[in-house]
């Protein structure tokens, strides 16, 4: 049988860790292999990533600055000279997933990244200096 | 070592130029003595001289040319006699000159007949740039012209004299037919049709018996009693070999002249040598340019030890002739009984073709080619070579039709020795060598290996072969996908089914690298749809298909979906009518008719996706794939169910083939059209097939587009019944999905296509590559294995799981949408920047 989401309990506390928050998401079978799934958070809106491929895990801000689009959870993902990337679904404009650098050579189109580690089979994602709202 | 040699037309020059290039320098000593007062100029292109060019653009090389390569130049001096026994010449203005060898190049003069009359003024000859100054002060008084000689030359003349603004010129050819050397009778007729229609009268079977007049021509008398005004004439009646010199001289003269050589090019005193119109080898006297250039190079050979022989020369030509293709190659007028003639006239157009072919339709022979010879070259060397004809040789005689520039199926074929440039004896070899030396124009291969600087006429062959080698040496680049795939579409198609690989991941483990990314992932997953027709959201293809794919509708402005459910041939009840009203009303839609007559729903949440489509396939709906690189829709006109002009029923047949085709995964969409008659309701004609009723049958057109770049399709086929215009449907359909380029439309891959429709119609109807049997299983596997795709949505939860929008709130859809209103409707909201 598939656990959706809603039939996890989560813990009732966020956890801390140093100075990160971590954000409970989702189980990571949640997330499709070599895909993304779009997390909330309070009213904002996150891109978990499983680059399953890598055994690596990702997370960025959804919203594509280009057009102000929530559109990067469903977009695809790859690499370009090793570095993983997304690539937005409306127009193709590309972010690094290591940095949020826009990679089509367009400076003032940078997305903000995330730190995410599994617990337990558990995803989550981390918000630096105990800041919860304005993440964006 | 003392060389000698005597004249300075275009093969005497061409003589020295080789010997330069193969000698070491101060090998040999060259005198030149010439007849003329200007250096070596381009004779074959003399006609220029009227349109424009001066004397200086025809010269072969520059006075300093010879200067600089220490040749001593003595011009309008012509040689006097030869002493062989002391091997010493003696020229006219006195100068006396040693050889160790001596080359006569003494070119031809014109035939002129003895008809009585012949001296008086207005009456020229057309062989030197002085006989041309002459004609051109005398043609401002000159009203009616005429040339006595329709060969080559004559009409050459011709020319020159419309040039020139003698407003009645004729033509006057003893024997029954123009160019009786390299045409035929019919063929002849053609040519004379054309030439007559730019003013040019032309009389065959005419005998000129006397020139008449005073002083000056007035008239001509023919032996026939006719006569005919002319004030100014042209004696064009074939060449005469130089030969007086050597006949002084006393060496071998042929019966009806010319100095007798042997294979080496030697006359009767081995010292001598004889090349270019005024040598007779084997009784023949070679009047063209390209075998005297031949000449020369064997003896340069002999010269410089090398082994080269004379072994005649083929005399097949190309020539425009007052803007009218006329080209001769082999045997034009083989009479055997073991081969055989095809023919194509096209009077209208005046259009003769004709080749001649071995009885087993094997090997072509020769022909004959007038008002269009763009295929000369490569049926020359399809001869020459005695390349092996395709299985239809009407192909070669019709040719390759709208093909697009570049590498024709042909050059690839040929073999290195193949001539390409005969008049500089250059071979493909020499040429292909070249572009890997880095010559990629025609001007740098033209530099390089003097290929295509004679006549010119291998100039296109020559362009098709640097493109081919360009093209071989990978300078184009390859059109590989991405970074992950060495590969293009096409060879990946191949590969991913002969290796049987079904997703993605071990698509990019066995033929790729990294990771994949957008360009590589969704042409990757349309070609495994295209092969295996698997549900394209398992397997773990679904996060490598586009995001139209991945979530099986169109993403809009905003982040919300259309939907599109399949109406084939826009055919619809009311019922289903309403069951798309009353869902649009229930999910808040914006509804809107698409250009390929169906509903398209707006502004869907992807949350709502699975239960609209749940909804629409309980009332009989499935996918309309608008989502999809794939078949989108059929249009048609109502046809003859209902209009009275309709031929036959368009809609049944335009729902028949939209419900073969639904699914179908492809490089592009695809979209096709059938209208019932020739008032092409449907738009047929510019879509990527579209069919056309007939009073016969249907007409089929294939590779048009509307989009940025229309382009209206072509017609592949008339008058077939529906089962023929399924079969070449079915083959034309998965011949583009093997091999076209990602994201291409089918015009885009046609016009990409070497040979063009014609290439294409023989695979799809003439199975010229033998693939058609497979094309149509292929397809009826695909066809078979067809599902509704939101039908195995809605019915497998774990594929339901993915249309949600938060993953940790599954039912909340994404407040940040918003919508406008409009006209009782809902729009998205403007882009927010």
């Amino acid at each position: 049988m598939n656990l959706t989401t809603s039939e996890i309990s989560y813990p009732q506390t966020e956890m801390e860790d140093n100075t990160v928050l971590w954000l409970p998401a989702c189980h990571k079978n949640d997330v499709p292999l070599n895909g993304g799934v779009c997390v909330k958070y309070e009213n904002e809106q996150i891109a978990l990533f499983h680059f399953s491929r890598r055994g690596e895990w990702y997370a960025t801000q959804n919203l594509c600055p280009h057009k102000h689009q929530m559109a990067l959870s469903r977009g695809i993902i790859g690499t370009q000279n090793d570095e993983p990337k997304v690539a937005c679904p409306f127009h193709k404009k590309t972010f690094s997933l290591i940095d949020g650098r826009c990679m089509n050579q367009d400076e003032d189109c940078n997305i903000r990244t995330f730190p995410v580690k599994l617990e337990n089979d558990f995803v989550y994602i981390g918000f630096i200096n105990n800041h919860k709202g304005n993440i964006m | 070592m003392k060389i000698v040699i005597i004249g300075n037309g275009m093969v005497g020059y061409k003589f020295c130029e080789k010997l330069l290039k193969k000698a070491k320098q101060d090998q040999f000593e060259l005198t030149v003595f010439g007849e003329e007062p200007r250096p070596a100029y381009d004779r074959v292109h003399l006609t220029d001289y009227f349109s424009g060019k001066s004397a200086a653009d025809l010269y072969l090389a520059p006075s300093d040319w010879y200067r600089e390569n220490n040749i001593q130049l003595h011009l309008a001096d012509p040689i006097k006699s030869i002493d062989r026994k002391n091997q010493i010449v003696y020229s006219h203005k006195g100068i006396k000159s040693s050889y160790d060898y001596l080359v006569i190049a003494t070119g031809s003069s014109p035939f002129i007949p003895d008809i009585p009359g012949i001296e008086k003024k207005g009456v020229f000859m057309y062989r030197t740039i002085e006989d041309l100054e002459l004609m051109k002060d005398f043609a401002k008084k000159a009203k009616n012209g005429a040339v006595i000689g329709g060969g080559l030359l004559g009409l050459e003349a011709a020319k020159a004299m419309i040039d020139l603004g003698i407003a009645h010129t004729q033509v006057i050819e003893f024997a029954p037919r123009l160019m009786p050397r390299q045409i035929d009778d019919v063929g002849s007729k053609i040519l004379q049709s054309k030439l007559e229609t730019i003013g040019l009268k032309i009389q065959t079977n005419k005998n000129t018996q006397e020139i008449i007049g005073d002083d000056c021509i007035q008239g001509l008398i023919f032996s026939d009693n006719s006569q005919i005004d002319v004030d100014m004439l042209v004696i064009s009646a074939g060449i005469k070999p130089r030969d007086e010199l050597a006949k002084q001289a006393g060496l071998e003269i042929g019966l009806r002249g010319g100095i007798v050589v042997n294979k080496n090019l030697q006359t009767s005193d081995a010292r001598i040598f004889a090349i270019g119109e005024c040598a007779l080898y084997n009784n023949m006297i070679y009047g063209l340019v390209a075998p005297g250039y031949e000449m020369a190079d064997v003896v340069v050979s002999y010269l410089t030890n090398g082994n080269k022989i004379f072994n005649g020369y083929d005399m097949s030509t190309k020539l425009k002739l007052i803007g009218i293709d006329v080209a001769s190659f082999g045997d034009p007028f083989i009479q055997s009984t073991d081969c055989c003639s095809l023919v194509y006239e096209d009077t209208l157009k005046g259009i003769y073709k004709k080749i001649n072919i071995t009885a087993d339709g094997k090997y072509l022979l020769g022909g004959i080619l007038i008002g269009e010879a763009e295929t000369y070259n490569m049926l020359l060397q399809t001869t020459k070579n005695k390349l092996v004809l395709p299985k239809n040789p009407e192909d070669i005689l019709l040719g390759t039709g709208r093909s697009e520039p570049g590498a024709g199926p042909g050059v690839s074929g040929l073999p290195d020795e193949a001539l390409i440039c005969s008049c500089e004896s250059v071979t493909k070899k020499d040429i292909c060598h070249s572009v890997i030396q880095g010559c990629e124009t025609i001007d740098a291969i033209k530099q390089c290996t003097k290929a295509g600087t004679g006549c010119g006429g291998c100039i296109p062959m020559v362009k098709d072969l640097m493109l081919h080698e360009m093209k071989t040496q990978g300078k184009y680049i390859r059109n590989v996908i991405c970074e992950h795939f060495n590969y293009s579409r096409q060879e990946l198609y191949d590969l991913i089914k002969l290796k049987n690989l079904k997703s993605f991941d071990e698509v990019l483990d066995v033929l790729g690298k990294g990771d994949g990314c957008e360009l590589c992932k969704p042409p990757v997953a349309s070609i495994l749809a295209s092969l295996w027709n698997e549900m394209i959201l398992k397997k773990g293809n679904d996060t490598a298909q586009d995001s139209n794919d991945r979530y099986l509708a169109n993403i809009q402005k905003g982040g919300t979906y259309s939907v599109v459910p399949r109406i084939p041939g826009g055919e619809i009840t009311p019922d289903k009518l309403i069951v798309i009203g009353e869902i649009a009303k229930k999910y808040n839609l914006y509804t809107k008719i698409t250009g390929g007559q169906r509903i398209d729903m707006f502004g869907a949440h992807l949350n709502d996706l699975p239960e609209i489509w749940k909804e629409l396939i309980e009332a009989g709906f499935e996918s309309g794939h608008a989502y999809g690189k794939a078949l989108r829709t059929v249009k048609s006109c109502v046809g003859s169910t209902w209009c009275r002009f309709g031929l036959h029923d368009s809609v049944s047949f335009a729902i028949e083939i939209e419900e073969r085709y639904r699914g179908l995964r492809s490089p592009h969409k695809l979209k096709g059209g059938v209208s019932g008659c020739i008032r092409e309701c449907a738009e047929a004609q510019s879509k990527d097939f579209g069919i056309i009723a007939t009073e016969k049958g249907w007409n089929l057109f294939i590779c048009g587009n509307g989009g940025s770049k229309p382009q209206h399709a072509l017609l592949l086929a008339t008058d077939i019944d529906n089962e023929t215009c399924i079969k070449y449907l079915d083959r034309f359909l998965m011949f583009y999905i093997k091999t076209a380029d990602p994201l291409t439309r089918t015009a885009t891959w046609l016009n990409k296509m070497e040979g063009g429709i014609d290439y294409l119609r023989n695979v799809i109807i003439n199975d010229s590559l033998g693939i058609n049997q497979q094309l149509e299983q292929e397809m009826s596997e695909l066809i078979k294995s067809y599902k509704c795709e939101w039908k195995e949505v809605v019915e497998s939860p774990e594929l339901r799981k993915r249309f949600s929008h938060f993953v940790n709130a599954p039912s909340e859809k994404d407040p940040t949408v918003l919508f406008e209103n409009l006209r009782e409707q809902k729009k998205a909201a403007n882009w927010k920047y």
